[in-house]
């Protein structure tokens, strides 16, 4: 934990600003940021300079970002180590994927309040202001428990504890024959078996970073496409949304107004409004292009905003609509409640058979509220339905992934050079540990209850 | 009451732990009195009679390292040794023997007889002199008072001790001796926080009345090797084991049965080891087994006793008799002994230092069964830490603390003071993190010197270690000066033993890294026969194959070391921290951890408490709790 290794953390408040820093402080904090930074050799120039430069996919040298790079070595530092700060605009996406590097590279994502906490231990800060950094710590750890809590999602979560589950199974295995190594009950494990077993695992893993490399939900937002009739409000709909939520959108200078209007935050959940020039133009999407072929396109999208005319008796077309999306991930909008109620809205929950349905007068502006909180449901509770897992999105869990698959392949690596299944468990169980932290499941009995559950040991 | 004496260190109890107490406590020099029930029971071992094994094993030699009785007991008195493990890799190669029963009581108690410092006394202890908070001495039934600067309690599970068979239940310690109910009183009512806790041991049978014919032998190693740095004569005549099976209508007679334990029965209130199920247990919880193995284990050389390993039971005992001869083998199967269960009071161990002693009475020392473990090898390694620190507090001398690093027996020890248990402890390999560090092989190189210095290890021994260090490094220094060259004869070995052909020339030690490269074939190609010792082969092996593995695990130590390092003292008072979590701050008030370290390891303290404890610490002005708030 505290070994004072290079820490990184966003040290700008997320989405606030049209500037973001990274900022590392440790040892290695330069030749880290020298690995992800193209321009000069940073571990070579002077204390306190600013230098432009790019940042590059370690793979491919492909451009993420333009940046300003301060370099400020020890011991005139906030933290009295070696401290670089990487400025960019980029954005929230952006911003996290040069974090992202910066962990990949070798840094450990901060805890809450440690830059403060190691200027303090560093001496740095007086002795009279502990008091204060003990707060910060504290208050920190509670919102950045809050978040993390929040950023999990459901499906996620289940993943990574069925993962965990199989390697703990395969952990106990091996615990078993060496604690026990009489009782024929238990099957011998051999390499070939342990080897099938951490592929399976491993394989999970690197689909779900290869996911996470999308970025899809930072990026390009949770995909939401508006649709219903001709007339029942869906570009008032897109208007409020949008300017409801201006404030929160990141402005990300160099790109044009269309395409910032397309991305909103709703409370957290960043959603990108397909297809807005279609909406706009009030189409009838069933009857243009037909029913199989509407079901595809929305299948695409990751969430269906689907509004009903409260005026207006159901049509087969809204029929159509609520059937064709029932199986999707769909909140319902009964629109225009400020006239009279012609709609039959008990019918609509019954076609739609246990998804949102909110009320809205979007000319009157009211139900927008219930309609975000839907929306924030809906994604926080896991219930999306995406067509793919594009939620690891946060960097600290992106880091645990790629630890726990380099602890799977050096486990692997160990299995065809012949080691002993004793000492490749202890990079497996390594594994284990590290898709614990992902999901703030860290309790170290529990191999041990594995062990007596799983087989029947005894004198 | 009169006054029977006054010594450095008394311990009560002679089991498994009190005898390695009061052991170390007369090496370090302290005028020692272990007083006991029963003189004829010494180190007894009321369950199976074996000692070593996966964990345990290790314990035994890391004893020994320091100084210790149970290696060399054990190495004069069995009456079979196994090495186990021996295809897996070294961090979990174990040794057990199969021990003599009697003859291993005979032996402790003469090994003991023979230390001028120590005397020994049946008695039964009723009471603690206890005052202000330290303790002085205990008093017995027969009305003797005796003093001393350090008391240890190795009582094991005579405490409030409750034998239950079916549904007979009485006032009993282990295999019908007495139990200890004052003294239990008197723990309560001195604060204690007790716990019940229970375990059970299978019927013994008369060996002639079993049909081995119907069993698979077990034999011993054709060449012993000895859990003792020491022991130089090993015993080659050795007595097999025997393996056999539970069947369908054994499994049918428990469940038909069932509600006749007491176990199920809900007259056991006392918690049970999961590791040690009884049959009944297994049959249920595992029902779609169809058969359990069952061991049949010699209690002795002298004896025809066995003990039916793998079927220790609390049902009646018309139930066992019928179950019993349902087994292969077993079908006339005789019971000497019957199975039973026992319940006993343990005290909650984090009440403890890692010391051992008690946080809220100075002076006074609890080990072995006590604490919550359960076994031999766990009884003893705590012993022996409580022998050493006991006589340290009494005699003003250097305490001991061992870390996770550095021995099983510190993970055992930091696991009870800072985890606590709800469930008789048992050592696991996996309950070490650095275990390829903790190897049975390397516990004289890791404690030899400690043991040394402290006193515990001879001038002799400690010079004929030395000699096997340096023999380790010129070999390791001459096997890296070597190149083996590829040629016909070589590379034929190498296909021989499935390793693909040498290519370049290679200096000895790096080929030896290659998985099937051992030490013996590097001494056939170099074509020598080296008169080095045993143990410095397989060490030179080891360090070399594993090197890779095992600087791995030093860096891991190096860094939480970084947190052993960083003391808390012991009168800090947590209310004064704030920013501490409520839960944390309860759990740290009552574990009083001694490093950041041990902190940490506490479930429900979290990484911001121990940053926030870290920085309350670094900022010097630490608030003491007062005298009376202790
Ligand atoms: C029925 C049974 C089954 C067990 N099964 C297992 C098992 O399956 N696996 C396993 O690992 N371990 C098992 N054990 C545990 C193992 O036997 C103990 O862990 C080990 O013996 C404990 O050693 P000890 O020194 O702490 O206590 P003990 O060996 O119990 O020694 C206690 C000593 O204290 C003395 N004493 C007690 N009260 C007083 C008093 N008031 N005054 C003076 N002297 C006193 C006794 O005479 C005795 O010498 C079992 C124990 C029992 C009884």
């Amino acid at each position: 934990m505290m070994e004072l290794d290079t820490i990184a953390a966003i040290s700008t408040p997320l989405g606030e600003g049209a500037i973001a820093i990274v900022r590392l402080s440790g040892d290695e904090a330069l030749t880290i940021a020298n690995k992800m930074y193209r321009g000069k050799d940073l571990t070579t120039v002077d204390s306190h300079t600013i230098h432009y430069g790019r940042i590059v996919e370690p793979d491919t040298e492909e451009m993420i970002e333009e940046v300003m790079v301060s370099v400020m070595r020890e011991p005139k530092t906030f933290t009295r180590e070696d401290v670089v700060e990487i400025n960019c605009h980029g954005g929230l996406a952006s911003v996290n994927r040069l974090l992202e590097l910066a962990l990949y590279h070798g840094a450990r994502l901060a805890e809450p309040g440690e830059f403060t906490k190691r200027a303090f231990l560093n001496g740095r800060i007086d002795l009279s202001q502990a008091e204060a950094v003990m707060d910060l710590i504290r208050a920190k750890t509670d919102k950045a428990m809050h978040v993390a809590v929040r950023q999990l999602d459901g499906k996620l979560s289940k993943l990574i504890t069925r993962l965990r589950q199989q390697l703990i199974e395969t952990v106990a295995h091996v615990e078993v024959n060496i604690d026990y190594p009489e009782y024929d009950d238990v099957e011998e494990m051999t390499l070939n078996l342990l080897k099938e077993r951490i592929a399976l695992v491993s394989d999970e893993i690197i689909k779900l970073l290869a996911m996470a490399k999308q970025g899809k939900i930072l990026r390009e937002g949770i995909s939401t496409a508006i649709i219903g009739r001709p007339n029942v409000g869906k570009s008032s709909l897109m208007n409020a949304l949008v300017q409801e939520n201006k404030a929160i959108v990141t402005d990300i200078p160099g790109t044009t107004r269309d395409i910032i209007e397309e991305y909103v935050n709703v409370r957290g959940v960043p959603l990108k409004l397909v297809d807005t020039a279609g909406i706009r133009e009030t189409e009838d999407l069933v009857e243009k292009i037909g029913v199989e072929r509407s079901r595809q396109v929305l299948n695409e999208a990751d969430l269906i905003l689907l509004v009903l005319n409260n005026n207006d008796v159901l049509t087969d077309e809204d029929r159509q609509l609520l059937e064709i999306v029932r199986d999707m991930e769909v909140i319902v909008l009964i629109n225009k409640t400020d006239l009279e109620a012609t709609l039959d809205h008990d019918e609509v929950k019954r076609l739609i058979d246990g998804k949102p349905v909110v009320t809205t007068s979007l000319i009157e502006e009211a139900g927008i509220d219930q309609l975000e909180q839907a929306i924030a449901d809906t994604f926080f509770t896991g219930g999306i339905e995406s067509s793919d897992l594009s939620y690891v999105s946060n960097a600290r869990h992106i880091q645990l992934l790629n630890q726990a698959k380099q602890s799977l392949s050096e486990a692997d690596m160990a299995i065809d050079s012949e080691m002993p299944l004793d000492l490749i468990q202890i990079d497996v169980t390594r594994a284990w540990e590290l898709l614990g932290e992902i999901i703030g499941d860290t309790v170290q009995d529990s191999l041990i209850d594995q062990l007596f559950s799983q087989f029947c040991l005894g004198k | 009451m009169y006054n029977a004496g006054h010594y450095d260190v008394i311990v009560v109890g002679a089991g498994h732990a009190g005898v390695e107490a009061a052991h170390a406590a007369v090496k370090r020099g302290a005028k020692t009195l272990m007083l006991s029930l029963n003189l004829d029971m010494i180190a007894f071992m009321p369950c199976n009679p074996s000692i070593g094994g996966p964990a345990k094993g290790v314990v035994v030699r890391e004893i020994d390292a320091l100084g210790g009785l149970m290696g060399k007991v054990i190495d004069k008195t069995y009456i079979q040794m196994r090495m186990l493990n021996t295809g897996k890799g070294p961090a979990v190669r174990a040794l057990r023997a199969q021990a003599d029963k009697p003859l291993y009581i005979q032996e402790m108690k003469y090994q003991l007889e023979q230390l001028d410092n120590l005397t020994m006394r049946q008695a039964m202890v009723e009471e603690l002199i206890v005052e202000d908070g330290e303790v002085k001495g205990v008093l017995t039934e027969t009305k003797a008072a005796y003093y001393a600067k350090s008391v240890i309690i190795t009582t094991g599970t005579f405490m409030r001790g409750r034998v239950i068979i079916g549904d007979v239940s009485y006032e009993s310690g282990p295999n019908n001796q007495r139990a200890s109910i004052k003294l239990a009183e008197n723990l309560e009512s001195l604060g204690f926080d007790i716990v019940r806790f229970k375990t059970g041991t299978p019927p013994r049978v008369n060996s002639r009345s079993i049909d081995y014919s119907k069993t698979e032998i077990q034999p011993g190693d054709d060449n012993p090797r000895h859990f003792s740095y020491e022991t130089t004569e090993m015993i080659v005549d050795q007595i097999p084991c025997w393996l056999t099976y539970t069947t369908e209508e054994t499994h049918e007679i428990i469940n038909e049965n069932l509600g006749l334990s007491a176990m199920y029965s809900g007259m056991i209130k006392g918690t049970g080891p999961r590791y040690c199920p009884s049959i009944e247990d297994k049959v249920v919880r595992f029902h779609d087994k169809p058969r359990h193995q069952i061991f049949l284990e010699p209690e002795g050389r002298d004896t025809e006793e066995v003990y039916v390993q793998g079927f220790s039971t609390s049902l009646p005992e018309f139930v066992q008799h019928k179950m019993l001869r349902s087994i292969p083998g077993l079908e006339e199967a005789e019971i000497m002994r019957s199975g039973y269960a026992i319940e006993y009071d343990a005290v909650v161990p984090t009440q403890l230092w890692p010391t051992l002693e008690v946080k809220s009475i100075s002076g006074l020392y609890t080990a072995g069964q006590i604490n919550g473990t359960s076994g031999y090898e766990e009884a003893a390694g705590q012993g022996l830490m409580a022998g050493i620190n006991a006589a340290a507090h009494a005699l003003s001398l250097e305490t001991l603390i061992l870390d996770r690093s550095q021995a099983y027996i510190g993970v055992l020890i930091d696991d009870l003071v800072t985890k606590g248990t709800n469930e008789p402890y048992r050592l696991l390999t996996s309950r070490a993190e650095y275990r390829l560090l903790l190897r049975h092989d390397n516990a004289d190189l890791r404690l030899t010197k400690l043991g040394h210095d402290l006193g515990l290890i001879s001038n002799e021994r400690y010079e004929s270690f030395e000699q096997k260090l340096a023999a380790i490094e010129d070999e390791q220094k001459r096997l890296s000066k070597i190149v083996i060259k590829p040629n016909d004869e070589l590379n034929a070995i190498l296909q021989e033993i499935g390793e693909t052909d040498l290519k370049e020339p290679l200096k000895a030690l790096e080929l030896m890294k290659r998985p099937k490269v051992t030490y013996d074939v590097i001494e056939r190609i170099l074509e020598e026969d080296s008169s080095l010792d045993i143990d410095v082969k397989e060490q030179v092996e080891i360090q070399v194959k594993y090197e890779g593995y095992i600087t791995k695990s030093r860096q891991q130590v190096d860094r939480m070391k970084k947190m052993e390092n960083k003391v808390i003292p012991e009168d800090i008072d947590y209310s004064a921290i704030s920013g501490l979590a409520t839960e944390a701050r309860q759990k740290l008030e009552k574990v009083r951890p001694l490093s950041v370290g041990q902190a940490s390891r506490i479930s429900g303290v979290n990484p911001a408490d121990v940053s926030i404890l870290l920085v309350y610490i670094e900022q010097g002005q630490i608030k003491r709790l007062s005298e009376d708030e202790r």
